[in-house]
């Protein structure tokens, strides 16, 4: 059987607080994510949604258990090799602060392949103008990213998401900002590329009616993987 | 060109955009420090030049003159009880000895380039009522103008000295109210009175100078001064300028006479050309450091506005060292503007300096010396010192959490 795109075990993660005192806030999650995977993960706040996201997306360590991406155990890996990873394949679509505002709408597509091959290139403008018109931004490809309304920025972030063709998406409640008609275009786009090229995708949403159109739906409670959701 | 491709470059130089009401104060900043520097190193060097130029046309760079007389106290003499201070004598004016074999030495060595001897001493100037005390200087015009440059001081008439003729300082033709072809009567202490045609005026710049001194022909110096056949002093150019008072210490040890550098006789000069480099360092080091201080606090504050699009950026891949790069790079970028653009502004500033300003007879204060160099080394330095400057803010950047960074 292949290696699945994600998979953790007996993940934990506490936090310091102050100089003893010590927060568990999640305690020992279990997770498996098949190559073509589209899943949901919800949860009430504060459960530890994020945290797990942060650390599935090598942006954060587990303070115990295991993590492996593709088959790959971080544990193995230095910073410069979780960067390297991280960056050919995952692609993040954050909840706010989605773009970088010193640039425009092709430059933030741009940006994951700018800083993996260091020089910009005729490839990679191809890319982004590719993306950028399935996502139908076009005619705003020269915006600053200030210049966007909410709907048009998280498209961006959706297209410089696949720009790097990651193996895995990773998105942080990418519609709880948007009105229903933009939360909907969104949701379509990153669904079509799931269909399309096969990538895995785990999605964290407060929306239960966008969750139940997933694969599966995995419930995060008190740190800790609820069972019997559907 | 295609560097301005690579990602390190196309992030600083759109960081500094947009940032740029900061990144116009700090390079305005950097701009004036610069400007400072170079206006002032340049109008230093200028200064000197321009000294060194002056001293170099209108003094020997070496001159021989008989050793100090000294006073022998009479201490034999039964019953007499000896003085124990000797008053130093007075100095007459004495011949070298054997000057015409120390000539000749002087022309033998392969550092000394001109040999002239003078003839020169105190005396009194008359033309009718009217009488000033001079400088006879008696010279053979072949060598002597060779280290004199009499003529770029000459302001009318010609540099003709036969034994009847005097060039004088326009000063002193004032004085006596002389002109070209007048005669005036010269008589020193003890010699004969001798009456002499000016042929020639001159001036230094210098009204002192220009008071004093008067140029004859050498034989008409030793008649005047009644030392036939003597000198009072030899004068010497040399090939090194710099190494003159080395030479003359050698030509001392070996000849006996007393030998002056032009280094020894400007000390004073030296001393002052010193300190003034000594506080334009200081001056350097305190501009170099301000303009780091700058630059680092400008690009701190620049890394916490832009730590979530540190964070982000890191998400996307970015490594370490590229956030460290970027961040070093704008360092760089905004020493290198600054001292550019103040350097252009020092430099206008001198060329203006240099064109309003003007000595008391319209020649220029120092000659305009802008050196390529001068630019290249303040260029480099300042995109150093950015670079350096930088070195906290990039690494506090790089060394920012992503996860922490993009909570922001
Ligand atoms: N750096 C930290 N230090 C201490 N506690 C933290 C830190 N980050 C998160 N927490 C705590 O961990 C818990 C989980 O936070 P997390 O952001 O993962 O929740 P979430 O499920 O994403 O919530 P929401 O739905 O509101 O986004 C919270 O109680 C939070 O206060
Ligand atoms: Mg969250």
């Amino acid at each position: 059987m292949a290696e699945p795109v994600i998979r953790l075990e007996q993940v934990r993660k506490a936090y310091q607080i102050g100089l003893a005192a010590e927060t568990e806030v999640l305690h020992g999650i279990d997770l498996r994510l098949e190559a073509g995977e589209f899943l949901a993960l919800v949860g009430p706040s504060g459960s530890g949604k994020s945290t797990l996201l942060n650390i599935i997306g090598l942006l954060d360590r587990p303070t115990s258990g295991l993590v492996a991406i593709n088959g790959h155990d971080i544990d193995a890996l230095d910073d410069a090799g979780i960067t390297h990873l991280r960056g050919h394949t995952i692609g993040f679509i954050f909840q706010s602060h989605l773009l970088i505002s010193a640039f425009t709408a092709r430059e933030n597509v741009m940006m994951p392949m700018l800083v993996a091959k260091g020089r910009r290139d005729a490839e990679m403008e191809q890319r982004s103008a590719e993306l950028l018109e399935r996502v139908g931004l076009s005619h705003v490809a020269d915006n600053k990213a200030t210049n966007m309304s909410g709907g048009q920025q998280q498209r961006v972030a959706i297209a410089r998401a696949l720009a790097m063709r990651p193996d895995l998406v990773l998105a942080d409640e990418p519609t709880g900002n948007l009105d229903t008609r933009s939360a909907e275009t969104a949701f379509q786009l990153m669904r079509d590329e799931n269909r399309q090229f096969g990538t895995s995708f785990l999605i964290v949403t407060h929306n239960m009616a966008l969750a139940r159109r997933c694969d599966r739906i995995i419930a995060v409670v008190d740190g800790q993987i609820a069972p019997g959701v559907a | 060109m295609t560097r301005l491709l690579s990602f390190v470059w196309i992030g600083a130089l759109r960081f500094l955009w947009e940032g740029r009401l900061q990144t116009l104060f700090i390079i305005g900043g950097i701009t004036i420090g610069v400007a400072v520097i170079v206006f002032m190193s340049a109008m230093l060097a200028g200064l000197e030049a321009n000294f060194i130029k002056r001293v170099l046309t209108s003094q020997p760079q070496i001159q021989l003159l008989p050793p100090d007389q000294v006073a022998r106290p009479l201490r034999d003499e039964p019953g007499t009880v000896a003085d124990a201070i000797v008053q130093r004598p007075s100095q007459r004016i004495l011949s070298i000895d054997q000057w015409r074999t120390i000539q000749r030495r002087m022309l033998a060595m392969p550092e000394v380039t001109v040999v002239a001897p003078v003839a020169s001493g105190s005396a009194l100037a008359v033309r009718g009522s009217a009488s000033r005390s001079v400088t006879v200087t008696g010279i053979e015009p072949d060598s002597y103008l060779q280290i004199v440059k009499l003529p770029d001081y000459l302001v009318a008439g010609r540099l003709r000295l036969s034994s009847d003729d005097i060039i004088i300082g326009v000063e002193l033709a004032r004085n006596l109210g002389v002109g070209l072809g007048d005669k005036i009567v010269l008589s020193a202490a003890n010699g004969p009175s001798r009456v002499l045609t000016i042929t020639g005026l001159v001036d230094f710049g210098n009204k002192p100078v220009n008071q004093r001194n008067t140029y004859v022909a050498l034989r008409t110096a030793q008649s005047l001064l009644n030392m036939i056949g003597g000198v009072t002093t030899i004068d010497l150019a040399v090939r090194d300028i710099y190494a003159a008072e080395a030479t003359a210490q050698q030509i001392q040890a070996s000849t006996g006479v007393q030998a002056d550098s032009w280094i020894k006789t400007n000390a004073q000069f030296f001393t002052a050309v010193r300190a003034q480099k000594n506080t334009n360092t200081l001056i350097r080091v305190f501009v170099g450091l301000s303009v780091a201080f700058g630059i680092a606090a400008v690009l701190i504050v620049s890394v916490i506005q832009r730590s979530r699009d540190i964070g982000i950026l890191r998400a996307m891949g970015a490594t370490r060292g590229q956030v460290l790069r970027l961040f070093l790079l704008q360092g760089g970028l905004l020493g290198f503007l600054g001292s550019m653009i103040g350097a252009t502004l020092g430099a206008s500033a001198l060329v203006y300096w240099h064109s309003v300003t003007r000595q008391a007879d319209g020649s220029e204060i120092f000659p305009l010396i802008i050196e390529p160099r001068l630019f290249l080394a303040t260029a480099v330095l300042a995109t150093l010192t950015g670079v350096l400057a930088a070195m906290a803010p990039a690494l506090r950047a790089a060394g920012l959490d992503p996860v922490e960074a993009i909570r922001g």
